[in-house]
């Protein structure tokens, strides 16, 4: 039995990212503001202005069988590592497979596998095609091999919003669950681009941040230095569960999935609306439909990129909404330290964020040296924040090229 | 073994993970080995390339053991 009011809560995480291999390395890592960003050392990107990103610490083929990894996109390789560490980290509930659904995002997908066969097709011709590039450049492919891995059949989904993915993945879960369509759902987010191509494309948009001499301090979010994002590849993952369901069970409960608020700028294909419109309205959603007042938000995982703008227009939106709020909000941006890891990103930051308000500590922002006097934000930098005790809600936002906004609320238990 | 079972077999480990002594001539590729259809046309391009033969994919489906590949490589290659 579920209703529009079903209590929704997260059981289990996982994640892989530049920083670290499993949650409690990740997690480790944004409270000690380490950085993942590297140079890389490929020839292919030596003539391109940008030439560094953060790639995973632990290369999914010492986590994965041989066989199982070869068959695989490295996206879909990052997503399996994620769910199986989040199920695993949520004792592996036993349902009816027709009760248990997967919402796994991507915003790029498989397009180095798409790549690589492309390169086959030139230099050895149809024939040497691999069978399994249509699976693996496939952006529902993550989706569906969490999905085979787990035997869920309730339904299998991929929400595609560049940036936004990975939050709208869990924000389709949670719906799944309050619509009545599953009990349980691992939702999360994925990417693995990293390519001259994608390096390029992202350059081409001057989107990048150019800083080749110093790739660790080269994502500086509401730094007056920052220059633009810097790329990167990791997974995230959360198992949902409805509340009825995991008292059942007696499962371990980190937080409630209070709400998700979701809107699109309407305003440009890749420049966010400077006032921040349409963030404001996701956020501002987003805590009603959880009955939250701002006063109620003890910290923000924000979407911080590095980028001159979406900064700006981000710090915007959260003062629009939070008011005189807004002053006692430890704000953090871990992309300072994961790099932008696009359609993981929103997994990877709920992660962060269910973690922060869990442990009531607010991870650090890296290489803040020099505040931008325009965000007007309290910015977590320096060293990690103890946040209150009691009641409170935690804010995870994401966006995209494409202009659109999530917004995540989640609440203490 | 034969020098093309011993290949095959190396192949076959390569794209299911089976044990090699587990490839065995009577041994179903579907049935035993856990190669369903993307995967056997992974083992045939691999046997192409290695053996220097063209297998085509009408000939694919007669392939139904390990011995029936074994045994059409070694025709081809004597052709």
């Amino acid at each position: 039995m579920s209703t529009s009011t079903q209590r929704v809560v997260v059981t289990g995480l996982g994640a892989t990212t530049p920083v670290g291999g499993d949650v409690a390395s990740t997690w480790e890592g944004l409270l000690a503001g380490k950085s993942g960003v590297r140079l890389l050392e490929d020839p292919r990107y030596a003539e391109l202005p940008v030439r560094f990103a953060g790639q995973v610490a632990v290369d999914p083929y010492d986590v994965l069988d041989r066989v199982e990894a070869r068959k695989l996109d490295r996206c879909q390789q990052l997503a399996l590592i994620a769910a199986r560490e989040a199920w695993g980290d949520a004792s592996r509930p036993e349902l009816d497979p027709e009760r248990l659904g997967v919402v796994f995002a991507t915003g790029i997908g498989g397009i180095v596998s798409l790549l690589d066969n492309y390169d086959i097709l030139n230099t050895r011709g149809w024939s040497r095609v691999s069978p399994m590039s249509v699976p693996q450049l496939m952006p529902n492919g993550a989706a569906a091999w969490v999905g085979l891995d787990l035997g869920a059949k309730a339904g299998i989904h991929t929400p595609v919003s560049a940036c936004a993915s990975g939050a709208e993945a869990i924000g389709y879960a949670l719906e799944m669950i309050r619509s009545g369509r599953a009990d349980v759902v691992v939702a999360g987010g994925t990417e693995a681009c990293i390519h001259p191509i994608t390096v390029a494309a992202f350059a081409a948009m001057r989107a990048l941040s150019t800083r080749n001499d110093e790739p660790e301090r080269a994502s500086r979010p509401y730094d007056k230095g920052r220059d633009g994002f810097v790329m990167g590849e990791g997974a995230g993952a959360l198992v949902l569960e409805s509340a009825e369901h995991a008292a059942a069970r007696g499962a371990r409960v980190y937080a409630e999935v209070a709400s998700v608020g979701m809107t699109a700028d309407g305003h440009h294909i890749a420049q966010p609306d400077p006032e921040g419109k349409g963030a404001t309205r996701a956020i501002r959603l987003a805590l009603e439909a959880a009955g939250a007042s701002p006063s109620d938000v003890i910290h923000v995982n924000a979407h911080a990129t590095s980028t001159p703008q979406g900064d700006i227009a981000e710090a915007t939106a959260i003062r629009a909404v939070l008011g005189a709020a807004t002053d006692g909000v430890a704000v953090s941006g871990t992309k300072s330290m994961t790099g932008h890891l696009l359609g993981g990103a929103g997994a990877v930051e709920s992660v962060a964020a269910i973690l922060a308000l869990k442990y009531r500590l607010a991870p650090v922002t890296a290489n803040l040296d020099d505040p931008d006097d325009e965000i007007g934000l309290d910015i977590v930098h320096g060293s990690p924040r103890e946040l209150r005790s009691g009641d409170a809600v935690v804010l995870n936002n994401s966006f995209g090229f494409g202009g659109h906004n999530v917004a995540l609320v989640f609440r203490s238990v | 073994m034969s020098q093309t079972l011993e290949g095959l077999a190396a192949i076959v480990n390569e794209v299911a993970g089976t044990p090699i002594a587990d490839i065995t001539a009577e041994k179903s590729f579907v049935d035993d080995l856990d190669i369903d259809s993307l995967s056997m046309v992974e083992v045939v391009m691999a046997c192409e390339d290695k053996f220097g033969v063209s297998i085509p994919d009408g000939e694919v489906k007669n392939l139904r053991t390990v011995g029936d590949a074994v045994a059409f490589i070694d025709s081809a290659m004597s052709a």
